[in-house]
């Protein structure tokens, strides 16, 4: 409750100085630490020390040399990117009508959403696990796409519906009188004013697949479909004996890279999506 | 350029709320119209009707003689500028003046043309390359304006333009969208909740309520001879005192004394089948401090003394308020005008505006004599708000 | 509109009434008809995949059935229940959910309510600290969850050589720490950002108003921010309560649910997946249903209207 009254003075800034060093140790210690972690070698793996004594880039060598991990790759970016896709596309359908019309049904459509958004993810799992076997989707891309996508349409609904809800609709009609056809009216006026939303919403659905874990370690069984925090609990390091420690601090600092990307480029945007999703929706 | 016709215009929600009810409105080519009332009196739905962004129900709509009931917005050739102004914020003051151009695929060099000549008659040269959000209120209601003007439409179409300004740069304003108007000759239809801005600016004004036309004419015209207690209570300000009287004998009875009617309000009040109890209306300029009036018109004229509650000076004359005890005057009119200033206060007495010249004696708190013209007064019927002394001339 | 009762019109003749009504509401079923075409994938998505399985694993959870037995498989009503319920694994598991659930959740209501002081009021580096604080929330749980374990694992680890190389993830208590640790850390940046959403809607002249009338900063924390903030609060509770009660990821990476640290999902999981036994699994995954169905009623009701999605139009 600072800075009401009184003058920014020199102390001031000092202390929100020390307050934020605080914050940001604690939010980057655990990703450091597992940064130094596939950074070192592995004779130096087991020696506790916080800070790699030299670096080595022998555990990042060692995953993409095997193809457990590169085809972990690629099933967990296929999977998200899909699941985004069709996610954003069907939940900014649902949000343009449940913001822009009125229909009966609109409330139970968000009451549904709200209770899938609260789910106990996990008494999906045994009907799924059983209904994917019946229908031969288990331990494939469409079985992990799926139930993502469901997860991610309440998600994606609130939170273009709170985008949608902010976009000043008047301009369509003055688009209309400045002569634009309905068509033209969303083109170049519409459009262009809910892209930031959908973008933001495709962020934040792709980091929800990314992160899944549940699913994705129930509902496969196989290299076939496996998505990285899945295959990361499976890995056994290069040689029976050997710790896997390094192997899967390596694959770990991977699969953190474009979380760190989108949180550097797109902070913002994150953040708004996040709280006008969660309080306005 | 064009007239625009409303004939018998009704709109009707699918609820069966009825928001504009059989509006019959010959606007001329090149005329100034302002429709004025309060919220929800339905002036902004027959603005949006004559946009086509709202659909007509029943009547119809000629714009230059044609009709227009089911032609889409784009197809009317009108512009409109909306009260939060609407602009696009992802594109710079030239391309949102540009963009109406863009969408008639009118060539670069002609649009160049026309939006520099909006921009020098709105001072926005300096600003082209600005997005809204780094405008100032003024600069955006004129960005408005520009794409209005751009495309030299048959007719604007104003919704509460200035109502987002702050009151000085709303005055200036005021001055310019007239003075715009009157050079580029373009019909004009301008909707406001504030009688001041309608007093100013049209050259007829239209008052709306409940969705009903009460009364149209020139501005001075409607403050001079109101058809009814709302149209005179909303029209002038401050606004007209309403005093209940009765009338007897040619003589009318109230709290401000007895005067005799004069010739004219008889005459007037011959084919009027004027009621016993009435309300009287008497305009602020009416009064004067009964020790600056002569002796022959101050005994044509009524005279009451009581004390003057607050006293207001503006240098070229004086705002006199009192608070005379008696039952304010009721009726359905004076109720809705109470409704939209959102006045609810009880003062427990009829309270009164009187404006006097600078030279009058009067104190606050003391009693001071205090003179009215008996043959400015207006009679109203209370239970229809008729004006009882109405006049063509 | 009208609002006198003398200048109320009447309504036209019947006739005309009706067919004017036919007309206008022809706008209004196109506008409910588009409406459903737009929900439509998403609704059907959503019930195909959630409202499908819930009732086939309710039938799933009234009969024997064991992948490792398929031939035994029969209807055998409550039984399941009756095994689950009288289980002390799982009610052990319910505890254990109970306990990381309130606690996690307690501390990170503190946390997240500084941090979301210092996102908001922060002089120097609220950019900084916005970006920062998003890493645990953007990061993969396991990955997280994996550095917290190499952290306290002796040998490996740091962390462990602080705890004097005990072993921490092998005891019961010292494990169920770490998993709070590691589930602070994680999700306090999110409910800091949930409750800074809340702050924000608290106007800066309110709270120099009560400056001005006396309170000092900690009343003025407590007698206006919060009551202001409350629905902003109870949201934010909401949203983490269920979450944490879905623990899952960071128990399976820490202690995989040995020595009595599972969670209900964990046990869930095992049954199911490692145990194939999917009419115990099935039982409890009905179970688990019902207890969030409960937190969410009791947290619904305590909302009272401030519900999300209740709002429609509210503050807009």
């Amino acid at each position: 409750m600072a800075g009401i009254g009184g003058a920014d003075t020199t102390q001031k800034k000092v202390g929100w100085g020390l307050l934020n060093a605080v914050v940001v140790a604690y939010a980057l210690f655990p990703v450091l630490w597992i940064l130094s972690l596939s950074l070192k070698s592995s004779k130096t793996l087991a020696d506790g020390n916080l800070i790699p004594r030299e670096i080595s880039f022998e555990n990042y060598s060692n995953i993409f040399a095997t193809t457990e991990f590169i085809r972990a790759l690629a099933n967990s970016i296929g999977i998200a990117i899909i699941a985004t896709v069709v996610a954003v596309v069907f939940g900014t359908m649902a949000a343009y009508a449940i913001a822009r019309l009125d229909f009966p049904g609109k409330n139970l459509l968000v009451g549904v959403s709200l209770l899938i958004a609260m789910f106990p993810q996990v008494s999906l799992v045994s009907p799924l696990f059983e209904i994917e076997r019946g229908l031969g989707i288990f331990d494939t891309w469409p079985g992990l796409i799926l139930p993502y996508i469901t997860f991610a349409l309440p998600l994606a609904i609130y939170t273009l519906s709170a985008f949608f809800r902010e976009i000043p609709w008047e301009l369509e009609k003055a688009a209309k009188m400045d002569g634009a056809t309905p068509g033209q009216a969303f083109r170049r006026v519409i459009a262009p004013l809910a892209a930031p939303g959908v973008f933001t919403t495709a962020i934040l659905v792709f980091i929800f697949c990314w992160n899944d874990f549940l699913f994705a370690i129930s509902l496969t069984s196989t290299e076939q479909s496996r998505t990285v925090p899945a295959a990361l609990s499976f890995f056994t390091g290069s040689s029976q004996f050997e710790d896997p420690a390094g192997s899967i601090s390596a694959a770990a600092v991977v699969i953190t890279i474009p979380i760190i990307l989108f949180v550097l480029f797109f902070q913002r945007r994150i953040v708004a999506g996040l709280t006008s999703g969660a309080v306005k929706g | 350029m064009a007239e625009i016709v409303l004939d018998k215009v009704t709109k009707r929600y699918p609820d069966g709320a009825l928001a504009v009810q059989e509006v019959n409105l010959e606007i001329a080519d090149g005329e100034f119209v302002i429709l004025v009332g309060p919220s929800g009196c339905g002036k902004s739905t027959t603005l949006n009707m004559i946009a086509g962004l709202e659909d007509i129900t029943e009547g119809e709509l000629r714009i230059g003689g044609q009709r227009v009931n089911e032609k889409a917005p784009k197809d009317r050739d009108i512009a409109m500028v909306f009260q939060s102004y609407a602009l696009y914020p992802h594109m710079t003051v030239k391309e949102n003046m540009a963009f109406p151009l863009r969408l008639a695929k009118v060539d670069n060099a002609t649009v160049e043309k026309k939006v520099a000549d909006a921009a020098e008659i709105l001072d926005l040269a300096q600003h082209l390359d600005r997005k809204p959000a780094n405008l100032s209120g003024g600069q955006r209601q004129r960005v408005a304006m520009g794409r209005a003007i751009v495309r030299n439409p048959k007719a604007f179409l104003m919704d509460e333009p200035l109502s987002n300004l702050d009151a000085k740069l709303r005055v200036q304003m005021r001055t310019s969208v007239s003075r715009i108007q009157k050079q580029l000759g373009t019909t004009t239809v301008y909707v406001t909740h504030d009688q001041t801005e309608a007093m100013t600016l049209g050259d007829r004004v239209v008052v709306m309520r409940g969705g009903i036309v009460q009364q149209m004419g020139a501005p001075q015209f409607l403050y001079e001879h109101p058809a009814n207690l709302f149209v005179a209570g909303f029209i002038g300000s401050p606004s007209m005192n309403f005093v209940p009287a009765s009338l007897a004998d040619n003589k009318l009875q109230s709290v401000l004394g007895e005067v005799t009617l004069t010739d004219r309000i008889r005459r007037l009040l011959e084919g009027a089948d004027a009621p016993r109890e009435v309300i009287v209306g008497i305009r602020p300029e009416h009064f004067e401090d009964a020790s600056l009036v002569d002796a022959t018109a101050k005994t044509d004229g009524g005279v009451f003394t009581s004390q003057v509650e607050v006293l207001e000076s503006m240098g070229s004359d004086k705002f006199a308020h009192f608070l005379l005890s008696g039952e304010q005057a009721t009726s359905a009119d004076l109720a809705d005008l109470a409704k939209d200033t959102g006045d609810d206060t009880s003062v427990g007495g009829i309270s009164l505006v009187t404006r006097l010249s600078a030279s009058s004696g009067a104190k606050e708190g003391e009693p001071s004599e205090i003179w009215f013209d008996a043959d400015k007064v207006q009679l109203f019927d209370p239970s229809t708000g008729k004006n009882l002394t109405y006049t063509e001339r | 509109m009208s609002q006198s009762t003398t200048e109320k019109p009447e309504v036209a003749t019947e006739p005309v009434a009706a067919k004017k009504k036919v007309v206008l509401s022809e706008g209004k079923r196109a506008e409910r008809k588009l409406g459903w075409w737009l929900c439509a994938p998403a609704a059907i998505t959503m019930v195909a995949v959630t409202g499908w399985p819930i009732i086939y694993s309710i039938w799933l959870s009234l009969q024997r059935y064991d992948l490792k037995f398929p031939d035994r498989t029969e209807f055998i009503g409550f039984d399941n229940y009756v095994t689950v319920l009288a289980s002390p694994y799982w009610w052990n598991a319910v505890w254990v959910t109970a306990v990381l659930t309130v606690i996690s959740v307690a501390i990170e209501l503190v946390l997240g309510m500084g941090l979301a002081l210092i996102m908001h009021r922060a002089l120097v580096g609220r950019g900084l600290v916005r970006t920062t604080s998003l890493i645990p929330y953007g990061i993969v749980t396991i990955v997280a969850g994996f550095s917290w374990r190499f952290a306290w694992t002796p040998g490996t680890g740091y962390l462990a050589e602080l705890a004097g190389g005990e072993p921490v993830l092998t005891e019961k208590l010292p494990a169920l720490m770490v998993v709070i640790l590691a589930e602070v850390w994680k999700t306090t940046p999110f409910m800091a950002l949930l409750l800074m959403a809340g702050l924000a809607l608290v106007p800066d002249d309110l709270l120099k108003a009560a400056a001005m009338d006396g309170a000092g900063p900690w009343q003025r924390f407590v007698k206006v921010t919060l009551p202001i903030m409350k629905p902003a609060i109870l949201v934010a509770l909401l949203f983490r309560t269920l979450d944490a009660f879905r623990i899952f990821d960071n128990l399976f990476v820490l202690t995989a649910g040995s020595q009595g640290t599972s969670s209900v999902s964990m046990l869930t999981y095992n049954n199911l997946i490692k145990g194939l036994n999917l009419g115990i699994g099935s039982t409890m995954s009905v179970l688990i249903f019902l207890m969030v169905a409960a937190i969410a009623f009791i947290f619904i009701k305590l909302f009272g209207t401030a519900a999300p999605g209740s709002d429609d139009g509210g503050k807009r």
